[in-house]
């Protein structure tokens, strides 16, 4: 800076000085109101992204239920009385249903009304009464209330969602649209909480579909990519930031790392065909395949963030354990990884938080698929939470409608205690260098 | 320590892999049109019969048929399903590949139908408005031009005057296919300048769909082309029987030749513009991989496919009865196909 002696000009009176601090205030004033609005904007859009998603999606979490009286006749069950399983699990109980609907509208007698009746409730609330019976075998020959799901048609009617008339989405009879009427003047038609929501697989029957068999093909995914990708990870950028010395090579295989932190996830799926499938010869579908390929996914971003960690180690801790005569090892494992741990956990939990919402890589290992069965181990076919959606987005049945926004919801939940951790860990074990 | 244990969780999930190699459920791929009736089967046959529900992957008729003809092995699939007949092309493929014997069964027919938003205009259609709505080329006085039309009313007088928009297939699904065979060539033959061209320009010809932005491509997902429907009311989709059924509150059918889109002038063949579904079993999976033979069973059992059955609720249209006793008598023979 040069000292530079000039003539009293007429810009440097106390007018001129005022004039220009006024246009330098007013332009900071500028800057602050263009970041609010940039505030403001981001925020209308994300209001409005959950907005629609919530107020299409929050009606999936009931589902219509209709009380009955159902009879557990063991004529009709059991009528060897035997309690044997096989039998049990084999028996008719579609009929226990109809008979007690049958005593509700005695006036439905002829074949086409009485299968109007039957139309009334899902087709799979005989394996709820099947699944309350083999758990409970004390209830044969009682007479329970019983709340059992309606089909999706009138769960659509009762939400709403469908008119009454043909022209506006309804598939109803008068005498049908009689009979919920009364069924919901005596109460015993209501939406409740929608259980089959959380513990059924996939279903083609909307009110039977549930997220339990993506959740779970999500959480094992999601277990082999952190057991692979979290200690890879960390060996690998502690190699490249404690150990390698700055070569030609570190530097290719920095920019490289780099690269693959940008590249397409479809990509990776592609890769995980091709290797996983083809020539190791892993089962098509699993979570476990799904779970290498996100590694591959999450990987890149899990090093630079472990290295970025390790880089903000102030070096006097690195010295100072060199110092007291530890090896090089022992100054990572004891010292520098210790204080970078919370990074590291941060950039591991956002890389997992990636993983779990992708899509394109399962495509290609054939995870986009109808699975019914609850995965039980990481080899068994799954789908996982983001696929889900895509598939019930793309069925025509109503009912899917509300179903896919609550999907997105449960997903949403996931991501945001996967960051909610990811906060927690970095505000618990941070550190400030003085 | 802990990374140690992490490593040896990691080799017992693949050990784990190997391990399970043996398959005890069907695998199922192929057409996104046949997805919503080969689930509703596979859903019900793993509810009643006591086999593992069967895994169904939506991945379009051509990439069903190159999966499946991929190998003999257990690790490909045993059944494809497809929106039009399998080709010889993938046939030789198949051969090719070990897959020698294959199983054709038809389950239905599906009718493909012309849709826009109750809010918008009525069309009434030929398949030769269709056809100049949507080809790449036609013939206007004597010659072959590059499609000029930019409003229906511009191909008759009697269309409204509303901007031709349709929202179609793209070209790698079997509706399209259908779309192509069923309503562009037949209007296209007509056409006296395209008569005379010679085999292979005639099929260019026919077969090619504009690329100006009146038609506008949308790959697999249907559910995108019924959105797109609601915000245009004037444009017009391409869409399969099962989502008009599904969505009558929100789309009514446009007719074509006169007729309505409905289930029985589809079943009766009244409508012109349906075609028939399939699917494809191995037959050397037949046997080895458990199920095989009880699910094709339960596909041409009367309360799946017959004409009050729970495919027709999905929106499948049923063969007449004689052919449905037919093709299920093949299906349980596992009649060898025949091209």
């Amino acid at each position: 800076m040069t000292e530079m002696v000039e003539p009293l000009t007429a810009s440097v009176t106390v007018a001129g000085v005022n004039a220009r601090l006024r246009r330098r205030y007013a332009v900071d004033r500028w800057f602050r109101a263009l970041g609010v609005s940039a505030i403001v904007a981001a925020l209308t859009f994300l209001i409005l992204l959950l907005g629609t998603i919530i107020g299409q999606g929050y009606t999936a979490f009931a589902q219509s239920q209709i009380r009955l009286a159902i009879t557990f006749d063991a004529a009709i069950l059991d009528p060897d009385g035997r309690g044997d399983p096989a039998v049990l699990g084999t028996a008719d109980y579609g009929r226990l249903i109809r008979q007690s609907l049958e005593t509700l509208f005695p006036d439905a007698t002829e074949r086409a009304q009485r299968r109007e009746l039957s139309r009334l409730m899902s087709p799979g609330a005989d394996l709820e009464l099947r699944g309350m019976l083999l758990a409970d075998p004390s209830l044969m020959g009682r007479t329970e209330e019983i709340w059992l799901p309606t089909s999706s048609p009138v769960d659509q009617l009762v939400k709403g969602h469908t008119g009454r008339t043909a022209e506006e989405g309804g598939q109803f009879t008068d005498g049908e649209l009689r009979r919920i009427d009364r069924l919901r003047s005596d109460g015993r038609l209501a939406a409740r909480f929608n259980k089959w929501l959380f513990t059924q697989g996939d279903s083609r029957q909307p009110e039977l579909a549930g997220l339990a068999g993506a959740v779970v093909g999500s959480f094992y995914s999601l277990l082999v990519t952190v057991l692979l990708s979290f200690p890879l990870g960390v060996a690998a950028a502690v190699y490249l930031e404690e150990f390698a010395r700055q070569s030609r090579w570190t530097d290719i295989v920095e920019v490289n790392i780099n690269n693959l932190a940008a590249v397409p996830s479809i990509v990776f799926g592609l890769l995980g065909l091709e290797i996983f499938l083809n020539v190791l010869g892993l089962p098509r579908s699993a979570p476990l395949v799904g779970g290498l390929a996100l590694t591959l996914v999450s990987l890149p971003t899990i090093i630079i963030a472990a290295r970025v960690a390790l880089k903000a180690v102030p070096p006097w801790v690195r010295e100072a354990a060199l110092a007291l005569g530890a090896s090089r090892l022992q100054m990572v494992t004891h010292h520098v990884l210790p204080l970078a741990m919370p990074g590291i956990l941060t950039g591991t939990i956002i890389g997992m938080a990636r993983a779990v919402g992708e899509t394109a890589p399962l495509l290609m290992i054939g995870m986009v698929a109808f699975v019914v069965n609850v995965p039980a181990t990481p080899v068994d076919p799954a789908t996982a939470l983001p696929v889900q959606i895509y598939l019930w987005a793309a069925s025509p049945e109503r009912g899917f409608v509300e179903r896919t926004s609550a999907a997105i919801i449960v997903l949403l939940c996931f991501l945001a205690v996967m960051n909610a951790a990811a906060i927690y860990l970095r505000k618990r074990y941070e550190r400030r260098w003085g | 320590m802990t990374r140690q244990f992490l490593g040896t969780a990691a080799l017992a999930f693949l050990t784990m892999a190997s391990a399970a190699q043996a398959r005890d459920q069907i695998r199922i791929v192929g057409s996104s049109t046949v997805y919503p009736f080969s689930t509703a089967v596979a859903e019900q046959f793993g509810k009643t019969s006591g086999f593992k529900a069967p895994i169904v992957e939506s991945t379009g008729t051509g990439g069903g048929f190159k999966l499946f003809c991929a190998g003999a092995d257990e690790n490909s699939p045993d059944v494809t399903n497809a929106s039009r007949r399998v080709k010889q092309s993938e046939v030789d493929a198949c051969a090719a590949n070990g897959v020698k014997d294959i199983t054709e069964v038809v389950i239905g027919f599906d009718g493909i139908v012309i849709v826009n938003a109750k809010a918008g205009p009525s069309y009434v259609l030929t398949r030769e408005d269709i056809y100049r709505a949507t080809a790449k080329t036609v013939p206007v006085g004597g010659k072959l031009v590059a499609n000029p039309y930019t409003k229906w009313n511009q191909i008759d007088a009697k269309l409204p005057a509303e901007d031709i928009v349709v929202y179609g297939p793209a070209s790698n699904h079997g509706t399209r296919d259908a779309f192509i065979e069923l309503i562009m060539d037949p209007a296209c033959e007509k056409q006296p300048e395209v008569a005379a061209l010679a085999g292979d320009e005639k099929k260019k010809t026919c077969q090619s769909v504009r690329e100006d932005g009146a038609y506008v491509e949308v790959s697999e997902n249907y559910t995108v082309i019924l959105q797109k429907m609601i915000s245009q009311p004037h444009a017009v989709g391409v869409l399969t029987f099962s989502y008009v059924d599904q969505n009558a509150d929100k789309i009514k059918a446009a007719t074509v030749d006169g007729v309505v889109a409905t289930y029985e002038n589809i079943a009766t063949s009244k409508y012109p513009v349906s075609r028939p579904l399939f699917f494809y079993v191995k037959k050397s999976h037949v046997g080895v991989i458990p199920g095989i033979r009880e699910y094709i069973a339960e596909f041409t059992s009367e309360k799946a496919w017959g004409k009050s059955g729970y495919l027709a609720e999905k929106g499948l249209i049923a063969m007449p009865d004689a052919e449905r006793k037919a093709e299920a008598a093949k299906a349980k023979d596992l009649v060898n196909l025949k091209l």
